[in-house]
């Protein structure tokens, strides 16, 4: 039997933190985990922030990011032990064994120095090739991951090339000195939907080619289900579960597991339009000031009472503009919005305060969208006394009711933004949105900083409070699946024009225009197999390469 | 054209709009304010009479504009005028003194520049261990100080107790170099350690930004060693912050020099422009003050450009 | 809330300082300017600190030196304060041609070092105490005021004031309740170091003769006054040094502990 090239046992992070009124104290992060990597194979880590997934990826490379300390347990690479080895032994591990793809190549590659240089540099300096000999090995690694222009592409700087390209490039760095681990570190979560997937399966093709192993740390159980022999499930340092990857999609085990690989199957009953929409969008078109083109062209879209728009696209498609335009934030140049049977004024500064009342918006970001100095229930009382003029206990009263609207209960009043966690400060925006008791809420892209789980927390939220409340809904997404879960009608945005609309049954059936083909095409699905049936059948190709 | 070179282009049109309007603004200032150079040097003692003769004498009558072309003019082509307390020639004297300036100037920046990135190289090698301590509490000592203070404390140590070096900076163009140097050692000390100060910490903020970047992790997770990392990697990304803090400090060393010049009787710029300002010689302050000025605002023109030469999207566009 | 050692020294020692300017009169052995003894005595029972060149009390001349710089430091910051961040606030949320103007000017104050500025200004006005502190305060507001508009800046694309603004909130409210309390810690911690710059800046000028007048005391004049006495190896001109260096370390292991609690506060969770 062939020995493991990877064998963690009993791996034990720690981490010294600073709290500002406390003394600095160690905690641990990883509590004692145990897998083996077989050569030639790829395991994928994946688990929600805060599972201690990179950590352990960079733990095979014998590195702590920061203040990380690798405080026991045995690290077995290619038969010696990297926690017990000295410096220059793990030098001459790291880069030539084992290298590290990380999630945003933008900051990784040296700003200073040609795309080329840093490619070959780990291969030369280990001695592992000669220059020309690894020049050679990086052009055709370009040319391997479907690189435009793989002879000349070196010669550029890392600015000089797009967001996919560059992690492409990355991938070219730690394959050029033929290691026998690379360790990938979410390498496509920070690229666009259909960029993603040419990544992906230019990362999965390069991986087969040169039969290295690899550890392939995700959050997205769709991803990794493409890439990875198997799959190890952890959560807060701790491995939930470990199998194929035949037997974790399609039979987990564990009820973690579980919850993971049925996320987003939320159950949505289509509404059909009203007679009267809510919100109608006429001819809307807009340019940010000081520009010269439009980044929103002639859009035209309805939205009905107590119902969901989703607007779909990437980034750059003009979907974050159009809630811009539609709060007034940026009046529009030319067309109308018509809301709740009147004009909208195209300037914030002349709208009425119904208006405002009437329509409320949450944001990607809670972090950001509450002031760190306020307590949840200044946050939520504010629109109470500003609109309503609430006072005293009957404002306390109502501020606890839509706390338990939005299911945190009792002793969150007197708690700062601070002090919860992700998916209880967006619930707290959610409060924040209702408390003006609105007839549209505007969601930018509010469940795509959240893990999995939680994020199926908010939307599950959202569509309960719809019902309670019927208040429509104008959600922007760049994420299918969550469109599938909440639409009621579904406006496809490219490059700043609606390339397709009506209600989501219509826009998911065939037949599709491209780009609603391309974007449809690209959401991962848990389903193995299903990165080969895409590419095969794609008609477009996507603008990020 | 190159974007690049339009950049700097567009930096040095901008540098000399700067130039201008703060001979404008120092002109205007002593415009605005109640009194004029003539009530300046008469002070309490001032007649009616005499006042109005003096103001005829200098000219304060004719319009401020036509005086701030006038003056100006004179700048560029060398003729200053001549100073009211002594009626010597201002170009003249002016013309002897900054060189003296620029020789204790240039020593001082010859000795703290090097010293302050060797320095500021060994806080970050052994960042929060003793040496980084000690070079960043010794230097916070520095900034605390007034530079005559310090001054003082080093004619009292080194000058007065220990006689190793003069206490005033008594120079003369024909003395030979080695004497020169002998007799300004003490403030060529404290502008160094007033400086370097400054420069110090800000080269070690300028290292420890770049050596926090991503792409040094990538580089350790190559497996190059400590060194290389800093030489491949750190070391080209520093230079331009580096050299900028270079230049912000030299900028600042202009103004220590006013001080200093004063407490070591040291015949340059700065003791000029102080003698002036006690003496109220509006036209000496005036003349004096642009040219400081003017030096302030090329240094920091040169770190902008600097900084724009040196980055890597600015110089090699899409 | 636990204050670290640094930051309890840097208190306690601050705290001193003020309470000596403060009551001054009181606790000064002798008068200000009252000859109590021969010239440059050394430092005795009588005279702690021994006397000045014509006699006077030099311990009596640093507490009284004491409460002119520090009173002359303390509202010169205030003024450069409250000119600097109300202008930078303003510039920052009403943007447009306000700000433009008020930023084009500070370039132009800030392209020329303030000592100069200084030095060309009182060579033409009348020095008095009033003249000093209006004259820092104003050239140094130009520091604030970058200081202000930027934190404000930072603030204001915040998506919390975004939603201030899209609630209807009026430019008071949004200035007062989501802009200030959030940008007060690093202006605090910025007073602090502002406020060293001020006691430095007025000992210059005072040195250079062009500050506080005689017979009044104050740090840098007590050096200028005293300096002859280094050459005969008399060390009163150097009392002021540790005084002024003791204050400004103290001040700035205040300021950093309050800068060090605010980047805290704005990580994450705890």
């Amino acid at each position: 039997m062939t020995e493991p090239l990877l064998k963690v046992r009993g791996l034990k992070i720690g981490a010294t933190i600073y709290p500002p009124d406390a003394k600095p104290h160690d905690i641990e992060i990883v509590h004692g985990v145990d897998f083996d990597v077989m050569p030639g194979k790829v395991l994928g880590l994946i688990g929600e922030s805060g599972a201690g997934k990179s950590t352990i990826g960079l733990a095979a490379m014998a590195y702590g990011r920061g203040g990380v300390k690798l405080t026991g347990g045995e690290v077995w690479v290619n038969g010696r032990d990297v926690l017990q080895s000295g410096r220059g032994d793990i030098r001459k591990l790291r880069g030539a064994e084992v290298t590290y793809v990380s999630q945003s190549a933008a900051a990784s590659f040296n700003p200073a120095k040609k795309i080329m240089e840093q490619v070959t540099e780990a291969a030369i300096q280990q001695g592992k090739f000669s220059k020309s000999d690894a020049e050679a090995r990086a052009v055709e690694l370009f040319r391997k991951l479907d690189l435009p222009d793989p002879e000349n592409i070196g010669s550029r700087f890392p600015h000089q090339v797009s967001g996919g390209q560059l992690q492409r490039c990355m991938t070219a760095l730690a394959l050029c000195p033929q290691p026998d681990l690379v360790v990938f570190d979410e390498p496509t979560t920070a690229l666009d939907v259909t960029t993603q997937i040419d990544v992906l399966k230019a990362i999965k093709e390069a991986i087969a080619d040169t039969g290295v192993a690899a550890l392939y740390i995700t959050h997205d159980l769709a991803v990794v289900a493409q890439v990875s022999d198997h799959i190890m499930v952890l959560r807060q340092g701790e491995m939930v579960e470990y199998g194929d990857v035949d037997q974790i999609i399609n039979a987990p085990r564990e009820e973690y597991t579980q919850a993971l690989v049925s996320v987003r199957s939320i159950d949505h009953e289509e509404k059909t339009p009203t007679d009267q929409p809510l919100l109608t969008v006429e001819n809307v078109t807009a340019r940010y000031k000081g520009t010269n083109f439009d980044v929103l062209k002639n859009i035209n879209v309805d939205l009905h009472p107590g119902q969901t728009l989703a607007v779909v696209g990437e980034s750059g498609s003009g979907k974050s503009t159009l809630a811009r335009v539609i709060t007034g934030l940026l009046p529009q140049s030319q067309g109308r919005i018509h809301f709740d049977g009147r004009d909208l004024s195209a300037d914030l500064a002349s709208r009425k305060l119904e208006d405002l009342r009437e329509l409320q918006m949450i944001y990607q970001m809670a972090d950001t969208a509450m002031n760190p100095r306020q307590t949840v229930g200044t946050i939520i009382g504010r629109p109470l006394e500003f609109y309503f003029g609430l006072k005293g206990a009957e404002k306390q009263k109502r501020i606890q009711e839509l706390l338990d609207e939005i299911e945190l209960g009792d002793g969150f009043q007197d708690r700062y933004p601070a002090e919860l966690s992700g998916g209880q400060k967006q619930r707290v925006c959610i409060a924040r949105a209702l408390a003006a008791k609105p007839k549209l809420i505007i969601c930018d892209e509010v469940t795509s900083a959240l893990d999995p789980l939680v994020a199926d927390g908010i939307l599950k939220l959202l569509l309960k409070l719809q019902k309670i409340e019927d208040v429509s809904y104008l959600f922007i997404t760049h994420d299918l699946a969550t469109v599938k879960a909440i639409a009621d009608s579904i406006a496809v945005m490219y490059q700043g024009e609606v390339v397709r609309y009506g209600s989501k049954s219509d826009v998911l059936a065939p037949p599709f225009d491209d780009y609603t083909d391309l974007l449809l095409s690209s959401v991962p699905e848990m389903e193995l197999g299903w990165l080969e049936k895409v590419i095969a059948g794609r008609k477009m190709v996507s603008a990020g390469n | 054209m190159h974007p690049i070179l339009k950049l700097v282009a567009q930096r040095l049109t901008l540098g000399i709009i700067l130039l201008f309007a703060a001979s404008a603004l120092i002109f205007g200032l002593t415009e605005i304010l109640p009194g004029d150079a003539a009530q300046a040097q008469l002070g309490q003692a001032a007649t009616p009479e005499s006042l109005a003769n003096l103001r005829e004498e200098m000219g304060l009558n004719r319009p401020a504009l036509t005086r701030y072309t006038e003056w100006i003019g004179g700048m560029m082509t060398g003729d200053m005028g001549n100073a009211l307390s002594n009626k010597l020639s201002i170009s003249e004297q002016i013309g002897k003194r900054l060189g003296a300036t620029i020789f204790l100037a240039s020593w001082a920046a010859l000795i703290s520049v090097p010293l302050a990135i060797l320095l500021g190289l060994i806080a970050v090698r052994y960042q929060n261990r003793w040496p980084d301590k000690v070079i960043s509490g010794s230097t916070l000592t520095f900034i605390s100080l007034p530079e005559f203070m310090l001054a003082y404390i080093l004619i009292f140590v080194i000058g007065v107790k220990l006689q190793w070096a003069p206490s005033f900076a008594n120079v003369s163009p024909d003395m030979p170099l080695l004497d020169k140097l002998h007799a300004i050692s003490l403030p060529v000390t404290v502008l160094t350690l007033v400086v370097l100060a400054h420069m110090m910490r800000m080269t070690r903020a300028a290292i420890l930004n770049v050596m926090q970047s991503a792409y040094i992790e990538t580089a350790e997770l190559k497996g190059l060693t400590t060194f290389e990392v800093i030489r491949k990697h750190a070391f080209p990304n520093a230079i331009a912050p580096i050299v900028n803090v270079v230049m912000l400090n030299l900028a600042y060393l202009v103004v220590g020099v006013v001080v200093v010049e004063a407490v070591f009787a040291y015949p340059g710029m700065g003791q000029y422009l102080v003698d002036a300002v006690v003496k109220r010689d509006v036209p000496v302050v005036l003349t004096s003050g642009v040219i400081f000025a003017a030096v302030y605002i090329v240094l920091n023109m040169i770190a902008d450009v600097v900084s724009i030469l040196s980055n890597p999207r600015l110089r090699h566009p899409k | 809330m636990r204050i670290p050692l640094s930051a309890m020294i840097g208190l306690t020692l601050t705290g001193l300082y003020f309470f000596a300017a403060i009551f001054a009169s009181w606790i000064a052995p002798y008068g200000m300017a009252e000859a109590v003894g021969d010239v440059w005595e050394p430092s005795s029972a009588a005279h702690w600190l021994g006397t000045d060149q014509i006699g006077r009390d030099l311990l009596t001349r640093m507490i009284y030196g004491g409460q002119t710089t520090i009173f002359i430091a303390t509202a010169a910051t205030i003024l450069s304060f409250s000119t600097g961040s109300i202008l930078g606030f303003i510039a920052a949320v009403s943007g447009g041609w306000l700000d433009q103007v008020l930023s084009r000017f500070v370039d132009l104050m800030m392209s020329i070092p303030s000592l100069i500025l200084a030095l060309v200004i009182l060579s033409a006005i009348d020095v008095t105490v009033l003249t000093l502190i209006v004259l820092m305060g104003l050239l140094d507001s130009t520091r604030v005021f970058r200081l202000a508009r930027a934190v404000a800046v930072d603030i204001s694309v915040m998506e919390y004031v975004e939603a201030a603004r899209l609630r209807g909130e009026k430019i008071f409210w949004i200035i007062f309740r989501e802009i200030l309390p959030n940008a007060l810690s690093p202006l605090v911690a910025e007073m602090g170091l502002r406020f060293i710059f001020m006691v430095l800046f007025i000992s210059t000028l005072s040195f250079l003769g062009i500050g506080v007048q005689p017979p009044l005391a104050d740090w840098g004049g007590i050096v200028k006054e005293n300096k002859d006495g280094i050459n005969f190896g008399i060390g009163a001109a150097l009392y002021p040094a540790v005084a002024i260096c003791t204050l400004a370390i103290s001040v700035n292991l205040v300021a950093d502990w309050v800068l060090n609690r605010t980047t805290s506060l704005k990580g994450g969770r705890g």
